[in-house]
Parts: C-alpha cells; structure tokens; sequence
C-alpha cells in the first residue's frame, strides 16, 4: 500500500479514537514525549499499560469471587487501574473505574460485578485499537514513511 | 290478878321479840320460855357470826372505803347478839349481877345505835352517789366503745382507700383502671351494681360504658341534661339519688326493694386543661358519672365513711386517667415521631442518592463533553496549520476562539456545582485589562450587527492596563452581561463602560450591607452596561440573579438560555469581593447592568487570601532543565513511566521509586525536585514530606517537593500546605504545564495551580 494512504488512513483512525472516546488528550502527551531520545516511547508505556491491566482484572476477579468480599481491597486495585489507564489515556476504561468505585463504596458485589465486566470489555476493545494503531505505525514504517503527528 | 300477869307476860314477850328490852321481874311460862330461849340463842349466832363474814369479806377486799362503818355496825350487831345471849340467864331469877351483866350491853348497844344512826345521816347519800357515778361511767364506757368502732371502720375505710388507689395507680391502661375500680369498691363496699357513664364524643350523651356485674347493655345512652345528672355535676360530694332515674335503672326491676344509690361526679381532665396559672377551677370539664348500688332488699343504708370512700375513690380515678391520657399522647407522639424519622431518613437517602448520582453525572459528563470540544479545538488548530484564505483563517480564528469559550463554560458547569460548596477559588493572574474588553467588544460585535445594533465601548482613562485578577471569569461575566443586553435589545444600541469606582459610586441603595473599602494594592472596577432593550418590571428584579427562572417577559421570547448565567456571574462577582445588580425604568425602557468588582494592582506588595504568582507571559521555553536531577515518587507503574518520560523528554535525569521507604531510602540533597504521586491510596505520602523537611531540614539543598494528583478539592491541597509541600500539580499533566511548573518551581521556590 502506499505510504500516504497508510498515513491518512492511520490519521483517520486515531482520530476515529479520540472521537469515540477511546483515547483522550493523555494519549497525545505521550506521543509528543516521543522523540530520537526515546523512539518507543508509546509502545513501552502502552505495553506495561497492558501488563499492569491484565494482572489487575485478575486480582478482581478473584476478590470479587470470595464469599465475603474485601470491598477495600477491591477499591485499591481499582484505583491503581484508574490511575494506570489516566496516565495512557484510555478513557473509556477511566470512566468504567470511576463507576466501578462508586459501586466499591455502596459495597454492592453484583454491581461490582457488573463494572467489572464492562471494565474488561473496554479495556479489550481499547487494547484492540491500540494494537491495530501499532501495526499501523509498523507498516508505515515498513513502507519508508514517518508517522505523522496528530495533535 | 291472872290476866294481868298474863298482859304482863305478853307485853314483855313482844316487848322483848321487838325492842329487846327485857324486864327481869316476870315469871316464866315453859313452852314460851323454852321457844323464847332458842329464838334468842339463834339470833345472838346469827348476830355474831355477820360481822365475821363482814370482817372476813373486808379483809378479803381491798378496796372499801368505809370501815369506820363497818366497825360500827359490827359493834353494834356484836353488843345486840351479847344482849340476846345474855338475855338467856333472864327468863329465871336471876340476881342482881346478872341484872347488872344484862344492863351494860343494854346500854352500850344503844348507845352504839345511836351513834350509827346519826353516822348513817352522812354515809348514805355518799353510797347514792357512788351509783350514780357507776352509771355515768358505764354510759361512758358506752360511748368510747362507739367511738372505738367508727375510728376502726375509719381506719378500715382508710386502708380499702389505699389498697384502691394502689390497684388504679398500678396500671396506666385507661380500661384497667376502670374495671379494676368497680371490681374493688363492689367487694370493699359490697355493692350489688356499680356503673360507669361516659360522656360521648358529641358531649351531649353519657354512655354506659363499664358495669360490674355484666348484666345490662353496654352502649345504653342517656342525654346528658337531666336534672339528676346536672345535680351530681354541680357538687364534687357524692349525692343520693334516686333508684327510678335513668341512671340508676340498671337492674330489672324485681320484686324486691331497690337498695339505695349514690352517684359521683368522675372529672376527666385533657391535657389542655392545664393552666398553670389557673389551677383549681377548670371552667369546661368533662365529668364521668359513677353510680354505685347498694344490695336490694339488705336494709344497709349509705355511711359516712362509705361516702367518703367514694368520693376519695372517683378522685383517684380522675388523676389515674389523665395519667393514662398522658400516656396514650406520649405513644402517640412517639409513634409519630418514629413515623416522621422514617420518612426524613428515607427522604435523606434519597437526597444522598440523588446527590451521589449528580456527581456520578457530573464528573462523566464532564469528560465526554470534553472530548469533543478536545476534538474540535485541535482538528481547527490543525486547520489553522495548513493553508486557508484570510476569511477562512477568520472563520477558524472564531471557531477556535469560540469552542475555547465553550470549553471554559464546560469547565464551569463543574465549578457551579464547586461554587455552590463554596470550593471554587479564582485563578489569579497578572492580565491585560484593556485587552480583555477590546476582546469581549470583538467578539460581541459581529453577533450585535446581525441584529443592527450598535455595540460602544468606553474605557477610562485611569483605568490601569495590566490588573491581579482572574481572567477567564471576568471575560464569563462580561460576555454573560452583555449577551444578555444584546439578547433582549431588539434595536438600539449597548454600551459598555468601564471606570474606577470613586468611593460615592461604591454605594449600591439597595445593598447597604455593601462596603467597598479601597487600599493600596487594590481598586474596584465598576462596569456598566446599558442596553435600549425590552427592559425589566420592578417584580422580576429581585429574582434576576436566582438560578433557572425566567421572568414572564422573557419566556415568551426565543430566549433559549439554561437561566444559570446570571446566578453564575454573581457568584464569580461575590467571589471577587464585588456586588452585581440590574436596573430598569420598566418594560420597554432598556436596562442597565451594573457590577463592582475587586481587582488587584500589580508591581506593589500584595498581600491576598489565596497565595499566587504572577502569570508572567509564557515564555519558559527557554529555560533548559538539563540534567536537572529529579525523583519521580509513584506507586502505579503506568504512572511513573509516564511521567519519567515526560521529565525525561524535557531534560530532566529521572530517577523513579515506587514506595515510600525506597523514597527516603533513595532521596539525597542532588535531588532538587521530589514529584510524588499522592493519589495513592493507603500510603500517607505527606508523612515523606514532613521527613524529607526534617532531615535536609532549612540548609540549602533541600529538595523542592512537588505533589502530583488526580484530586482539586480543598482538602488534598490544604493537606500538601500543612505538610509543607512547594506545589500541587493537577493530573493529567501536559509538557507544557510541566515545564511551566518546574520553572516556577526553580524560579520562585513555590507553585500552586489548581
């Protein structure tokens, strides 16, 4: 494919993203904090985004699967998930914490259960999407072209 | 010869069975003398042996007052029994000795006798008078015993009383007192019937409500204004009534005589009767009516004490039932009570729902609202970027500038609900006042010419350029007022004035409670806004300022506005120290908007609630922060990365800790900046500031602690104060604010943004 069909296609889809509310502003300070200095910025953040999430969601799982649910416990990770994806800018997973902890303080587990489902299905889509904007990035490369700047 | 010795004889024989005189010349006849000889000895043993039965009784008895007596009279029984003994030797011849032996007793006997005689005189009307004494104190006896009685059945009826009183005192349930009342005065006073009337709701009839023996209708009615029933009202005694009326027909009539009835008055007290100064005489009283039945056919008649009983009793019932009317209000106001809980703690429920719901809101909306804005302001900041023709850079200029408007009215509906708790501060800056109205005049003046209206701007001459204040809401205020004269202004013109206020004009008439007090450092600046538009009435004046009304005038027109601006703009006036207020000569007479407001003058010390920096003009870009030395404190991973690489990205050398131990363990005076996440939960990140300013303590070389979180309200940042923190930064961090914090930072020591 051409590069400046990859380019504008890759334009289209972030921009796709922050329209949809997948990515926020965060999203673009982390691109513009990539330079020579640090070619991979984005992709090392994004990756220990997704290490970081997965071993969360876990960890909710399992404290939501006990009898007696230690609501405490299950607010911490959730915090630590809201700050994690606030740093990447992956907004719609922010918005589900900030659900989610609503539900941690009415100590309602089907609640929790149910925002933690859609946490992870956010957070499936959002890793999606970013995946796709990687591969993206890769073939632009590949095919000898810079990757544009979207601000 | 013969029958003279024979009256002789007889003579002397009565002489002597009479008088005991005997003559000692006369001869004896033998049958005679022989009968005469035992009669006299007989006498004398009878004589002597009555004093010794008198003596022995005497000696026997100790009390007998008279002995004196009875020594004479036994003297005197003693010397006629000798008398009679002596007489023996006279029925023959005797000598002259024996004559004399006789003689002496003789003589001695009467002279006894007569003294007895004469001491019987005295004696006997003392003896009468010891038997009329006897008889009065017999009646006496008699009359203590009676005494005696009634003090005992007082004593009894006294003792029925309390035992009464403590069995209605017992319970405080108004049916128990009441049967149990009956029940008692039937067995104390053995009563064949005992009934209880009371009064209906209406008043104006006595029911029959409580009987003790169950025999009759309960529910019979009488009204309540026979004769008999005022009689028994009128008096707090009990009366006697008669068996016939209305009241008292409680048993079939039998053959048998009806026992005697008494009724009394029961006084019901309300608690509304209670006056404290007014306390025994209760005008309008409720009376019960208590008619007890002695048994027919018994013959038993009322007694006092019974009476007394009675009335004492219905006393004691009155007090029994206002105390179990007080009772029953308490329950019931307790019950009300209780209800009225459940209802205000459900409503609070509710409240907190609808208030957590609200924020819940509140704080997503606000995201998704800012995406898009997001989204338009850099895709028309791109736009700028790229090649347009000079009406299209206008158009992008307008749009950029307008969506950078909205943003901050989005900014603002989150500050309302912060203004309404108070928690909002002002962004204080150092800005360009005559800018900032040359910008409104732009930007109102294109909106204004569609509508022909003439937009004039006037600024005095002493009005300083460069001000302390905060720039964005004052541009919200000016934009508000001035939309909203343009809005109603339908032709005409607006125009806008700004000058300093001079104390006189600092007055508003309608808010004396206003003071403007100008100093040194700061000056009021008073704007007016004076439209030719459809004007205001004098009733909606007042609710101008008040969220989300609309006056009638302006409902009517296609005004479309939420109602919040003006409430909005007040809220920033009053924040600014200033006073705000509309006026109009009426309908159709245009109107004039009118604030004050405090704003600071730069260039002199400045000494204000919130401490601040002045905004200089942004041009940091310059300073370079090479090899700055920087520890990031974060426990989320994702965080920490983030923020090195923002550090790493404007020069910084980066060292990263991911807890409070290793923190301190790490931290050295090289260090010039701590950035530290305090987000975290669980960690107490202010204990690390307080050490760190304990171990590099005041000696050059301590390290700038910066804190870094996701939280603007008043208590994170009150927090970082106390424990001596330099800035609080606001999460998400730009490299744009980074730089500007960190040359602050380096610049002035302290920073502090919300």
């Amino acid at each position: 494919m051409e590069v400046g069909q990859l380019q504008r296609s890759f334009v289209e889809y972030m921009a796709s993203l922050f329209r949809e509310g997948f990515l926020d502003g965060q999203f673009s300070q982390l691109q513009q904090l990539q330079d020579d200095s640090n070619p991979e910025f984005v992709v090392e953040v994004v990756s220990l985004f997704f290490e970081d999430s997965e071993r969360l969601l876990n960890d909710l799982t399992m404290a939501l699967d006990q009898p007696n649910v230690d609501f405490k416990q299950v607010d911490a990770h959730v915090h630590q998930l809201k700050g994690s994806s606030s740093s990447v800018g992956a907004q719609r997973v922010k918005n589900c914490c900030v659900l989610f902890r609503n539900c941690c303080e009415e100590q309602n587990t089907e609640a929790c259960l149910r925002c933690l489902q859609q946490i992870k299905q956010e957070y499936l889509l959002v890793k999606n999407k970013l995946q796709t904007l990687f591969e993206l990035e890769q073939q632009i490369v590949a095919a000898g072209g810079a990757i544009p700047m979207v601000q | 010869m013969g029958s003279l010795l024979r009256m002789n004889r007889l003579l002397s024989s009565i002489v002597e069975s009479c008088n005991c005189i005997i003559d000692p010349q006369l001869p004896a006849d033998d049958l005679l003398m022989k009968y005469q000889y035992i009669s006299d000895f007989f006498i004398a043993l009878a004589y002597f042996s009555i004093p010794v039965e008198l003596i022995y009784f005497v000696k026997k008895s100790a009390v007998f007052p008279y002995r004196w007596v009875l020594v004479q009279f036994g003297a005197f029984i003693v010397l006629c029994g000798a008398t009679h003994l002596i007489n023996l030797w006279t029925f023959n011849m005797h000598t002259r000795n024996v004559a004399i032996v006789m003689t002496t007793p003789k003589a001695l006997t009467a002279l006894v006798s007569c003294i007895t005689a004469l001491m019987l005189v005295h004696i006997i009307p003392d003896l009468l008078s010891v038997k009329t004494r006897e008889l009065f104190l017999k009646k006496k006896a008699a009359q203590l015993d009676r005494e005696m009685g009634i003090i005992r059945t007082q004593e009894e009826t006294g003792r029925h009383v309390r035992m009464l009183t403590h069995e209605i005192r017992s319970t405080l349930d108004r049916h128990t007192i009441l049967k149990t009342t009956l029940v008692e005065l039937g067995r104390t006073l053995a009563l064949e019937e005992c009934a209880l009337w009371m009064p209906t709701r209406t008043g104006l009839e006595l029911q029959l409500s409580y009987t003790l023996r169950h025999q009759n209708p309960v529910g019979l009615t009488v009204p309540i204004q026979l004769p008999v029933i005022n009689q028994v009202f009128g008096t707090n005694h009990v009366v006697k009534i008669s068996p016939n009326s209305p009241v008292a027909r409680l048993r079939p009539a039998g053959k048998y005589m009806p026992g005697e009835v008494v009724a009394v008055r029961v006084p019901l007290l309300h608690l509304s009767n209670f006056q404290i100064n007014d306390w025994p005489e209760l005008s309008t009283k409720r009376y019960a009516l208590m008619v007890l039945m002695l048994p027919s056919d018994s013959a038993r008649q009322w007694h006092v004490h019974e009476l007394e009983l009675v009335e004492v009793v219905a006393d004691q019932v009155a007090v029994a039932l206002s105390h179990a009317a007080i009772l029953e209000e308490s329950m019931r106001a307790r019950d009300l009570l209780m209800e009225q809980n459940v209802a205000l703690d459900l409503a609070r429920r509710e409240a907190e729902m609808a208030v957590r719901a609200r924020n819940d809101f509140l704080a997503v909306m606000n995201h998704e609202m800012r995406t898009p804005m997001h989204a338009i302001i850099a895709l028309s900041s791109l736009l700028q970027e790229t090649d347009l023709t000079p009406e299209q850079r206008l158009m992008v200029e307008t749009i950029l500038k307008s969506s950078n408007l909205l943003a901050t009215l989005i900014n603002d509906v989150l500050d309302l609900s912060r203004l309404e708790d108070g928690s909002l501060q002002l962004d204080i800056g150092t800005f360009n006042l005559h800018a900032l109205f040359r910008e409104v005049h732009s930007l109102i003046k294109p909106i204004a010419s569609v509508k022909k209206l003439f937009v004039t701007l006037s600024l005095s001459s002493d009005l300083p350029e460069y001000v302390i204040g905060d720039e964005k809401r004052l541009m919200q205020i000016l934009l508000n007022v001035v939309g909203n004269a343009v809005k109603f202004s339908k032709e005409g013109n607006v125009s806008i004035s700004a000058f300093v206020a001079k104390s006189d004009s600092l007055r508003d008439p309608r808010a004396p409670e206003f003071f403007a007090v100008p100093s040194e450092n700061h000056f009021y600046l008073r704007v007016q806004i004076k439209d030719t538009g459809i004007g205001i009435t004098p009733q909606d004046i007042p609710n101008l300022f008040s969220k989300f009304t609309q006056s009638q005038a302006l409902a009517t027109t296609n005004s479309g506005g939420t109602g919040l601006g003006l409430a909005i703009c007040k809220r920033f006036v009053n924040l600014m120290e200033g006073h705000i207020w509309i006026e109009s000569e009426g309908l159709g007479k245009g109107s004039t908007a009118i604030f004050i407001i405090k704003l600071g003058i730069p260039g002199r010390a400045n000494e204000s609630k919130l401490p601040f920096v002045t905004k200089l003009p942004a041009n940091h870009t310059q300073m370079s922060f090479q090899g700055l030395k920087v520890l990031v404190m974060d426990e989320n991973g994702v965080s920490r990365m983030v923020t090195k690489g923002l550090l790493t990205h404007l020069g910084c050398d980066v060292t990263t800790v991911g807890s409070r131990d290793e923190c301190l363990r790490v931290v050295t005076h090289e260090h010039k900046v701590v950035i530290m996440d305090v987000s975290m939960q669980g960690i107490d990140c202010y204990e690390v500031a307080v050490v760190i300013h304990e171990r590099f303590g005041k000696r050059h070389g301590r390290p700038l602690i910066v804190a870094l979180t996701g939280n603007t309200d008043r208590v994170t940042k009150e927090n970082c104060m106390r424990v001596g923190m330099d800035g609080v930064i606001l999460k998400p961090v730009s490299v744009y604010k980074m730089r500007s914090v960190l040359s602050e930072l380096l610049e002035h020591g302290v920073v502090l943004e919300s």
